[in-house]
């Protein structure tokens, strides 16, 4: 299976975009080498600014740049985006409405070995909840090339949910990215699972286990998790009746919340969230850690049956 | 730019307007800051009335100067002086703080022409200022950066990351200017968190230094004019302030910092104000 690191991408991606648009000006607060924003450096040092450790400095100084017409991009680990830009992400960039993009790396458990303290399980709930911040968050190689070009398209500002992992490919050149837009990557009329990020691979895995027994899955990527693509979700209820959502996230106020709130409010049916548990995790081998806190595609299958169980009872 | 003495005469009587109605202003809407609004009234009033390329007709232009008031709760005196700039209307000023009106209780940039950032949440406008002077730099446009921050903002850790920045990237286009009046929300500075050698800490820093009186109005215009001179690093001017200026009871005292201002303290602030008339 063909695979390649995300944040090759991504860095690659911002050396494309950076050619063609002068304004584009890459922060880092010292982890270039990790986020590969390293590689916009290489190509324009002059739009290049390493602040050093100090990510609210980062993100104040990306709301000045951006306040001048500058398309400012900042980058660090998404557990420190969070919990220490937040402040000028929330009081500067997000209250003002301001053209900064905020690339979160190693989002989730994506950086395991690190522990606890550098897994990043709160920033979607975080982000979400600021006004005018949009969020995508990124299932492949491809999808992160075009997250990235479609992060243009939007006047102000938007979180890029990146990942360590080295991910397989989903799509192909010829996908056509559209910002707001859920994608049915299977489909099926039983149940639908629907997952974001690395997640998405977890939910095609359950797929096909469950097809192995009979059960016909629909599947669907959320990349924009807000805006959500509200008409999308409450089509796969009407249709299918059952949803499973999987996030590496906290159960709490990520996709699967998102989802809940658009289907409670238009078309109730029975739902699981398949997400951490309001629980610190720890170190460890990445897919070792996933399967332990029920981030594989055997809970999904589990957490599946679970939610067609209640789909029959209350039909 | 030479100040004249007509024009010193003019902002001199300004700054006694703007005290009249800040106090008239704050007691009526019965919340908002005289404490910082008083220290921050001289340097505020010279920067609009003598020192910033602004134009209110064109309040976006990408060559204007910059100004930030990272205090933002001092935001009353800056908004006596865009009303008085005619960036809107005065009638606005007896709206602060309410409901569906424009003059939020700290600056906002989106709601308030004029304003160049949102700023309250202390030390972010030194950091925002930062990337406004880098843009400058990288557009090669000729506009300076000017940023008010408060001695106890200089507490914040986010003042200093946004001091090494400054330093590296060799800013000569950021003029900071410390209010000092050496008075914060609980108490004095030395009583709540010492700020030690002022000059040192910056200078250490890579920034030039230059001190003056925070209620001259010659001395701020001189010390702007020095400030300008600076080569290859950015500039902090300390302005000596009292907190509270101008009304004795309120000189000196933290209490003053955010007190809504009563009928009895209205009236004895007014006759203060008023005597020198």
């Amino acid at each position: 299976m063909k695979t390649k690191q995300i944040r090759q991408a991504y860095g690659e991606a911002l050396v494309r975009i950076g050619k063609k648009d002068k304004r584009i000006i890459v922060l880092d607060s010292d982890v270039s080498n990790s986020t590969k924003s390293c590689i916009f450096e290489e190509k324009f040092p002059e739009r290049f600014f390493n602040v050093g450790i100090s990510e609210a400095n980062m993100a104040g100084m990306a709301a000045g740049l951006a306040t001048a017409g500058k398309i400012p991009f900042i980058n660090t680990f998404a557990t420190f985006m969070v919990l220490r830009a937040g402040d000028p992400i929330h009081s500067l960039i997000a209250y003002t409405n301001l053209n900064v993009k905020i690339a979160g790396a190693y989002s989730g458990l994506s950086d395991s070995y690190d522990g606890a303290s550098h897994h990043s399980l709160i920033d979607i709930a975080f982000m979400r909840a600021l006004p005018n911040m949009s969020i995508i968050s990124v299932s492949d190689p491809v999808e992160t090339e075009k997250s990235v070009k479609a992060c243009l398209d939007i006047e102000g500002p938007v979180y890029l949910r990146l990942s360590r992992a080295e991910m397989p490919y989903i799509y192909d050149d010829n996908y056509n990215f559209e910002f707001g837009k859920g994608n049915i990557l299977v489909d099926g009329s039983d149940l639908t699972i629907i997952a974001t990020g690395y997640m998405v691979h977890k939910a095609l895995e359950a797929a096909k286990l469950l097809k192995n027994e009979g059960i016909n899955v629909r599947v669907v990527n959320i990349h924009t998790i807000k805006p959500i693509d509200t008409e999308l979700l409450i089509k796969c209820a009407k249709e299918t009746r059952a949803i499973v959502t999987v996030e590496e996230h906290s159960i709490y106020g990520g996709l699967g919340a998102a989802i809940a709130e658009v289907i409670v409010s238009n078309y109730p049916v029975p739902m699981e969230i398949v997400g951490i548990q309001d629980v610190f995790c720890e170190s460890g081998d990445y897919e070792q850690l996933l399967n332990k806190y029920g981030l594989c595609a055997e809970n999904i299958v589990v957490k599946s049956k679970l939610v067609l169980s209640r789909k029959y009872v209350e039909k | 730019m030479i100040l004249t003495n007509v024009q010193e005469v003019k902002i001199v009587n300004l700054c006694k307007k703007f005290r009249i109605e800040l106090i008239k202003c704050l007691h009526t809407v019965g919340s908002g800051h005289p404490g910082g609004s008083l220290s921050a009234t001289e340097i505020i009033t010279t920067l609009y009335f003598h020192e910033l390329n602004v134009n209110p007709k064109n309040p976006n232009d990408p060559d204007r100067d910059r100004f930030i008031l990272s205090k933002g709760h001092a935001a009353p005196m800056l908004y006596l002086n865009l009303a008085e700039k005619g960036y809107f209307d005065k009638s606005e000023l007896s709206n602060l703080r309410q409901m569906n009106h424009m003059l939020q209780g700290h600056p906002c940039a989106k709601t308030t022409p004029g304003i160049d950032l949102s700023t309250g949440p202390l030390g972010l406008g030194i950091s925002a200022a930062v990337g406004m002077a880098i843009a400058g730099k990288l557009d090669k446009k000729g506009y300076n950066v000017y940023v008010l921050i408060g001695d106890g903002e200089t507490q914040e850790g986010i003042v200093w990351e946004a001091a090494m920045a400054a330093s590296k990237y060799k800013l000569d286009n950021l003029i900071v200017i410390l209010d000092h009046n050496k008075v914060q929300l609980d108490g004095t500075i030395d009583e709540i968190m010492p700020l030690g050698d002022i000059n040192a800490k910056w200078e250490s820093f890579g920034w030039k230094v230059i001190e003056t009186n925070g209620h001259n109005i010659r001395d701020i215009s001189s010390a702007l004019e020095e400030a300008k001179r600076a080569k290859g690093r950015p500039t902090i001017i300390i302005a000596e302030t009292v907190k509270g200026k101008g009304i004795s009871f309120m000189e000196g005292k933290n209490i003053w910092h955010g007190k809504p201002i009563d009928d009895e303290h209205f009236n004895l602030a007014m006759k203060e104000l008023s005597g020198g008339n």
